[in-house]
């Protein structure tokens, strides 16, 4: 056997992409399940209005309708549970008012579902949904972040000031002291701009009862199929947990918006056994934008405190973030502890407190969405830290450098500890690819033209693979936060993984095929990843918060020792050695010091054809499972640089040159890696540039549709400059791995509005709001010029 | 009203009954279970739907079944080699990982196949113009264009813009 040389490292094609460059490709859409009928909801038009009557008939006696449904049928199945607890600073809980599968007594946002129609096909569903009669009573809507609070209307009867908590973080005295001995302070307010996720494939089910075996599948979009089986069985549904199977097959794209519960697909589960039929939907777009979770929202004053060498002294920030009409399934930890716990980023500020409101308004739910918190304190601090160096004449760089943490590990005042990193390398290298040297020069070169050049830096944090399950057990989380996986390996040595990780589009079915062909000494191709499967896979709390291979990767490490293990044991017998004689590398089991071999194949066969084999100590077969709860977060970090050219004669933005220079610990794929940083860039630029959700004052969604919301396209992105520093890996997990998912998203906002604020910083500009639209940024110059 | 519909789909003939009204995006999904079109949304805006009439690329989500009568629509699966090889744009956009979740890649192959028919020297610029009647939320587009600039010297060695 020759030495193989590691897949680790390597930028391996991926396994996965035949079916998709093929269109072979299974999504929940492609699935077609015999007799299968179709379902359309009716939507509430009004943001907020009480259902006086529903008058289902005329739907009910359309051609092709099956069955017309409202919440009344629904009595007795409960809300959409809600993931994690926020005590607020009085101690009293969130307001938890019912979040129910279709809308009671009231609708709460424009696209609340309020009646479920099952018809012989789609186009009959649709049509008969528009001849149920609903009474509505129309009431004044909530639909501002910043003033929810303090609205004579309530969303809901439990939370009559719209506040669902008002949670804090940090020591306020302490911060208070800190600022009254400061020389000087920065002030920023600002609105965190609301998005869309949009998944290009939009979100759909296929429910399914079996009256043969007494139970259900559904096949549906899901992030974490096995998530979703649990709260739909254990808290909604009341199926037994084991009767309910939940298949997410391929799916397009999620970006947090797919992590959740919904009510669509609840009610096709409750609803194919009374119909006894398959039931499907597939969300038109229109609908997706009123339905998915959105993300972000926040309106937040911030305060930094520095003294006179700037140095941080201390931060104060107040938020207030829009929970949307219901709690979604994670919600109320994402402007908490996934938020306010990465205020410190990768400063040294020894006092940081956060206030975070949460409020109920009649919009959309919103949840977490790429990034989920860390964009926001991200934003927030890289536009303070530069507005700060602005007001002192300070370069932004060297302002940065003096409040580094230069130590690991590192206690933050906000909660976390760091385990590692390098921030000075990120920069450095980040300076160094972005060529900033020759900036002063392209900035010549502009203005010759009558552009304004400017440049802006961020340099983030992010904590990923959120954990461990019993501290977050105490911070309000209602389910573990570990991963699981399996590792089967067939008597031929070809090996099948299940894992409760979920790829759609991140590339597991390579990335963790590596890592298992490395750690088991066999060929790439003799490792096949299952994922998506509660029939399949034992367990598993799916893909979000950049945890795949961080906390995924690591239970199947784990699985993959323990066959190792065992290996062992077998090829002692069988080699009449001593175990601790035997040694396994490159997929062999050697006796040291002799040419006794047996290979890992050999060994998978004789585990299942077990004749000379310790059957009296050890049992057959090769086959273990490992569950791992990581021991803490993971930190990756990192600089962004962007160049942008600022027209100030029709405000429009040219991004000239991006660069990414992140710290991921160790990287498995590095053309995954990069991929995955790219489009997360892609995100975090439409967000500073281009994407922003609106509602009116009516609550009417005005960006509905992606003629209305601006996404980003290729012609809008520069290409990117990306590359991953030889890291600082984490230090407790066994593959060292940090997480790549949101780097982009967290860490390019803020480096974009600095550059355009760099650039129009000598007309009297300093501060613009997101999206940075050639609309706004040329008001912006306006009013600057009087 | 069924009629009979004459139309040449991946290179076979074929006259369907259907009623012209249909989307032409329907018919290849749910009639002939070419399930590698997709639909990503109902504005005629994210060229998911993409499929070549004639050799154009065009949406199949904005056209009636109707209006291509007589017409030669090619699909992302009329393009995939029966042997299990590749087309040079789809074998491109695997090397240059143009594609993560995948739902966008067959409209954004089929856009892109029709660039170079007709632009077989693009520049990356010009490449980035020319796809952007189609979103891809998943890449950023840098890895879709390298793609697009590999796939280009592949048909220009292999000696034609098709």
């Amino acid at each position: 056997m020759s030495a193989q040389a590691p897949y680790i490292g390597r930028s391996v094609e991926r396994k996965e992409d035949y079916r998709f460059i093929t269109g072979s490709g299974t999504y929940t859409d492609d699935i077609v399940l015999p007799h299968q009928a179709y379902a359309c909801f009716l939507r509430s038009p009004h943001a907020h209005a009480a259902i006086r009557a529903i008058d289902t008939a005329a739907a009910s006696a359309a051609p092709g309708v099956l069955a017309v449904y409202t919440a009344r049928d629904l009595a007795g199945i409960g809300g959409l549970p809600c993931g994690w607890l926020i005590h607020s600073i009085d101690g009293s809980p969130m307001k938890e008012p019912k979040h129910p599968v279709l809308a009671e007594g009231k609708v709460r946002h424009v696209g609340d579902p309020l009646a479920l129609v099952v018809a012989e096909s789609a186009r009959e569903a649709k049509a008969a949904a528009a001849l149920i009669e609903v009474d509505y009573d129309v009431l004044p809507p909530v639909v501002d972040t910043a003033s929810a609070a303090s609205s004579a209307v309530a969303v809901h009867a439990e939370a009559p000031d719209n506040v669902c908590f008002t949670w804090g973080i940090g020591d306020g005295a302490a911060v208070d002291a800190a600022f009254s001995g400061a020389a000087h302070v920065t002030r920023f307010s600002f609105a965190n701009n609301r998005l869309i996720p949009n998944a290009i494939e939009p979100r759909a089910a296929n429910a399914q009862y079996s009256p043969a075996s007494d139970s259900y599948t559904l096949y549906v979009t899901s992030q974490n199929p096995h998530v979703a089986r649990l709260l739909m069985a254990a808290f909604v549904l009341g199926i037994p947990e084991h009767k309910l199977r939940v298949v997410a097959p391929d799916v397009g794209g999620g970006f947090g918006s797919k992590i959740y519960v919904y009510p669509e697909e609840t009610a096709l589960v409750w609803a194919s056994r009374r119909v006894g039929r398959p039931i499907k939907w597939t969300a038109e777009r229109s609908e997706s934008f009123l339905s998915d979770a959105h993300g972000r929202d926040h309106v937040t004053t911030a305060e930094l405190a520095l003294d006179a060498d700037g140095k941080f002294l201390a931060l104060r920030v107040d938020t207030t973030a829009n929970m949307g009409a219901y709690l979604s399934t994670f919600a109320p930890c994402i402007p908490t502890i996934l938020h306010a716990t990465l205020l410190a980023g990768q400063y040294a500020t020894p006092h940081i407190h956060c206030k975070v409101r949460a409020v109920f308004t009649n919009t959309a739910p919103v949840d977490a969405y790429r990034g989920a918190g860390r964009p926001e304190a991200t934003y927030l601090l890289e536009r303070i830290v530069e507005l700060a160096a602005r007001e002192l004449g300070l370069d932004p760089v060297e302002l940065r450098r003096r409040n580094f943490i230069r130590a690991f590990p590192y206690a933050t005042p906000v909660g976390l500890t760091y385990d590692t990193g390098d921030y000075e390398a990120t920069l450095e290298r980040a300076l160094e690819l972005a060529d900033v040297r020759g900036f002063a020069a392209r900035r010549r070169a502009s203005e010759q033209r009558g552009l304004r050049r400017g440049i802006g830096y961020a340099c983030y944090i992010e904590a990923c693979g959120i954990a461990p399950s019993n501290i977050a057990g105490r911070l309000g989380a209602r389910a573990g936060l570990f991963e699981a996986a399996e590792l089967r390996v067939h008597p031929t040595g070809k090996v099948t993984v299940f894992t409760g990780s979920h790829s759609h589009g991140q590339g597991h079915e390579t990335t963790f095929a590596q890592v298992v062909a490395d750690r088991l000494g066999i060929a790439l191709e003799d490792v096949e990843i299952e994922h998506g499967d509660t029939g399949k896979v034992l367990f598993g709390m799916g893909t979000y918060g950049s945890r795949s291979l961080a906390v995924g990767g690591s239970a199947i490490v784990k699985a993959a020792d323990k066959i190792v293990a065992k290996g062992r044991k077998i090829a002692a017998h069988l080699l009449e050695a001593g175990e601790e004689d035997v040694q396994f590398s490159q997929g062999a089991f050697r006796v040291a010091g002799t040419d006794r071999v047996k290979t890992f194949a050999e060994v998978a066969l004789a585990a299942y054809v077990p004749h000379h084999y310790p059957l009296e100590t050890l049992e057959p077969g090769l086959n273990e499972n490992a569950f791992y709860d990581p021991a803490n977060f993971t930190f990756p970090a990192g600089t962004y640089v962007c160049e942008v050219e600022v027209d100030p004669q029709t405000g429009r933005t040219r991004i000239e040159r991006f660069t990414a220079c992140d710290d991921f610990g160790n990287v498995v794929n590095p053309m995954i890696v990069e991929g995955q940083v790219h489009g997360g860039l892609a995100q975090g630029i439409g967000q500073a540039l281009l994407e922003s959700c609106h509602y009116n004052e009516d609550g009417q969604l005005l960006t509905g549709s992606f003629v209305d919301y601006a996404m980003p396209r290729a012609d809008d992105l520069p290409d990117f400059i990306v590359e991953t520093v030889r890291g600082t890996p984490c230090t407790h997990n066994p593959l060292g791995a940090k997480g790549c998912g949101e780097a982009g998203a967290i860490g390019s906002p803020p480096a974009v509005i600095n550059a355009i604020v760099d650039a129009l910083a000598p007309l009297g500009v300093r501060d613009v709001q997101m999206p940075a639209t050639p609309y706004r940024l040329w008001q912006t110059l306006q009013a600057a010029r009087r | 009203m069924s009629q009979p519909i004459p139309l040449s789909v991946n290179g076979k003939a074929v006259t369907v009954e259907a009623d012209p009204d249909t989307l032409l995006v329907t018919f290849l999904r749910e009639h002939l279970r070419l399930t590698g079109t997709h639909v990503g949304c109902d504005t005629a805006s994210c060229g998911a739907c993409t499929v070549l009439i004639g050799g154009r690329a065009a949406k199949s989500c904005n056209v009636l079944l109707g209006q291509v009568s007589g017409e030669a629509i090619t699909t992302i699966e009329g393009i995939t080699p029966a042997d299990g090889s590749l087309h040079p744009m789809q074998a491109a956009f695997k090397a240059c990982h143009g594609l993560q979740c995948g739902f966008c890649t067959p409209g954004m192959i089929m856009s892109a196949i029709d660039l170079l028919t007709h632009h077989a020297h693009a520049t990356r610029e010009e490449v980035r113009a020319g796809l952007e009647g189609n979103l891809c939320r998943c890449t950023g587009y840098h890895n879709i264009v390298s793609a697009v600039m590999r796939a280009a010297q592949a048909m220009q060695a292999a000696g034609g813009g098709s």
